[in-house]
């Protein structure tokens, strides 16, 4: 009867504004957007209930930087988007990478460019999410495939931000924004919560960038007693501007390498192999639901498959696709969009003798698992 | 042998479609203990525009959560029949508004043509409860959800005070269905 109690219907875009609650948000700027509105809708009625703050700001670019504010106030905070609104985030988002000022940023992906396809789904802002901000820069990106999933992806997203001070974005896209599942949520006993590492040192020889052994300067809210300056601009150790080429490397290489140096503690796939599978997937998001499915059909027709589905999709699973690549001959990128994820999968598998497999959609109806099916079939046959 | 029954719920936006997808998924996954999951699609007007909402129940886990092959269609308008149609089972269930819908399609599907909006209307007292006499039509052809949990579902879902509106309109719904059935 206890469990009966647990289980509810929701939406993902309901999953992701408790999960977010779950991991400690208690801040949340944003302008509504179709289709992730209803996070905002959501936390509207939430927040103030628990003593956090929601704001409906002027805009998506002000929402971001109200959200960096709030983070360096000491409030776990985050923003929900879609389509231009992502656009629109990007500037900021470049400052909180700079800056080294965790966030949470949900982007629930709509058919695109510009205002495009508001109420269909694609996936279409998976390289934004890499690279939409200008500059080298660190970014971590989760793209969840059910509404259980996000709940548990945006606890992880919290985590993630708060322990490594690297922005970290949920892609979602309309189908998971939307849809109802069943879910039992996980009891707050069923997950961790991670917050910021805070010095251990008094103000007067507090380095708001200090290079520690971690790799990641200790954290400190504002209004704690500690001040120091934060900025936009290349910086050293004190937080304030430098052009000093030393410097300036010493501090890039720091920055971008926090995500390459612990990605393996942040990338995260789910992995099924047939022994002597020939046909590999790598599908993502609501996709990899299609392919989950062709994949079944696939075995009852006694055809082996090595299906990849990243959890994480930046930083970016290569070493795990590499191996994938010297045992298969084909794998299959089906994507709702041009192929973006697709020319990565490439890169991954370079020097191997496996052929990517592109399968696009961009007509705003999801890839069927029917469509898959069908390539599987041919590739089978060759 | 697990079973994947497929509900595609079309007509025009404001008919309260993805409600109705929303209160059968609730009743077959919270009050009869299955899988479901609701999904949607919709245009970008308010009001007006094509709009479907489908429900996939299931004893295992659903991956895919559109319909693909549909055991059931509700087509409230003319314009929803002829785009949708093309998913049904040969063995589906063609329910159709009669006045709405005046050309059918050559299916091998059943058709039953039921004037919903008009029971709603006429029946019920609101056009608005045309969503829930729908409901009570699909749960009695179909009965792939309990009568119990559907009105366990609908009482949770509905606004404050209109209770016995929705129920009334869940009874001539189930009547109209039984009916169907034995005519």
């Amino acid at each position: 009867m206890e469990n009966k109690k647990r289980i509810r219907v929701m939406t993902g875009n309901e999953a992701c504004a408790e999960g977010a609650i779950a991991a400690g948000l208690r801040f949340y700027a944003g302008y509504p957007i179709t289709p992730s509105t209803e996070i905002a809708e959501i936390l509207a009625g939430l927040l103030p209930r628990i003593g956090g703050k929601f704001i409906q700001m002027e805009d998506e670019i002000s929402s971001m930087g109200a959200v960096i504010g709030a983070s360096l106030a000491g409030s776990k905070a985050m923003t929900a988007t879609s389509g231009p609104g992502f656009s629109l985030k990007q500037e900021n988002l470049g400052y909180a990478s700079m800056a080294e000022i965790p966030c949470v940023i949900v982007n629930v992906m709509r058919g695109g460019p510009s205002t495009g396809l508001p109420t269909l789904p694609a996936q279409g802002d998976v390289m934004q999410a890499r690279w939409g901000t200008h500059g080298d820069h660190p970014i971590i990106a989760l793209i969840p495939n059910s509404v259980r999933e996000i709940y548990d992806l945006t606890i992880r997203a919290f985590n993630l931000t708060e322990k490594y001070r690297v922005p970290v974005i949920i892609l979602m896209d309309e189908i998971l924004g939307h849809v109802n599942e069943k879910v039992i949520l996980p009891s707050p006993d069923e997950y961790e919560v991670w917050n910021r590492v805070k010095p251990d040192v008094p103000p007067e020889e507090y380095l708001p960038y200090q290079e520690t052994e971690s790799g990641i300067p200790p954290f400190v809210s504002f209004g704690e007693g500690y001040r120091y300056h934060v900025t936009g601009l290349v910086h050293d150790q004190t937080g304030f501007p430098t052009n000093d080429s030393k410097e300036i490397v010493r501090f890039l290489e720091r920055l971008n390498n926090k995500i390459d140096r612990y990605k393996d503690d942040i990338i995260e796939i789910d992995e099924e192999k047939d022994a002597g599978a020939k046909i590999g997937i790598f599908s993502y998001g609501s996709t990899s639901r299609s392919a989950k499915r062709s994949v079944i059909w696939a075995r009852e027709k006694g055809i082996k498959i090595h299906s990849i589905r990243p959890k994480v999709i930046w930083p970016f699973p290569e070493k795990q696709i590499a191996a994938m690549a010297e045992s298969v001959d084909f794998i299959i990128v089906p994507e709702l969009n041009f192929g973006q994820i697709a020319h990565e999968v490439e890169w991954a598998a370079r020097g191997s003798k496996a052929e990517i497999i592109k399968l696009n959609r961009i007509d705003g109806e999801p890839i069927n698992p029917q469509q898959i099916f069908d390539v599987i079939i041919e590739l089978d046959g060759r | 042998m697990s079973y994947r029954y497929e509900i595609r719920l079309s007509g025009e936006g404001g008919q309260g479609l993805v409600l109705a997808g929303k209160i059968l998924a609730e009743a077959a996954a919270i009050y009869d203990d299955k899988n479901a999951t609701q999904s949607q699609s919709y245009g970008p007007e308010a009001r007006g525009g094509a709009s479907r909402s489908e429900v996939i129940i299931s004893d295992e886990e659903i991956d895919y959560p559109k319909a693909i092959n549909i055991d059931l269609l509700l087509a409230l308008t003319q314009e929803s029949c002829k785009k949708y149609h093309k998913d049904l089972k040969d063995d589906g269930i063609l329910l159709a508004d009669s006045d709405a819908v005046t050309e059918y399609p050559d299916i091998k599907s059943k058709i039953y043509k039921v004037p919903i909006i008009s029971l709603a209307k006429d029946e019920v007292g609101r056009v608005m409860v045309a969503n829930i006499v729908a409901l009570g039509i699909i749960a009695e052809l179909t009965k792939i959800v309990s009568i119990d949990a559907l009105e366990s579902a609908i009482l949770s879902r509905v606004p404050k005070g209109t209770e016995k509106l929705n129920l009334q309109a869940l009874k001539i719904g189930r009547e109209t269905g039984a009916n169907l059935i034995a005519a």
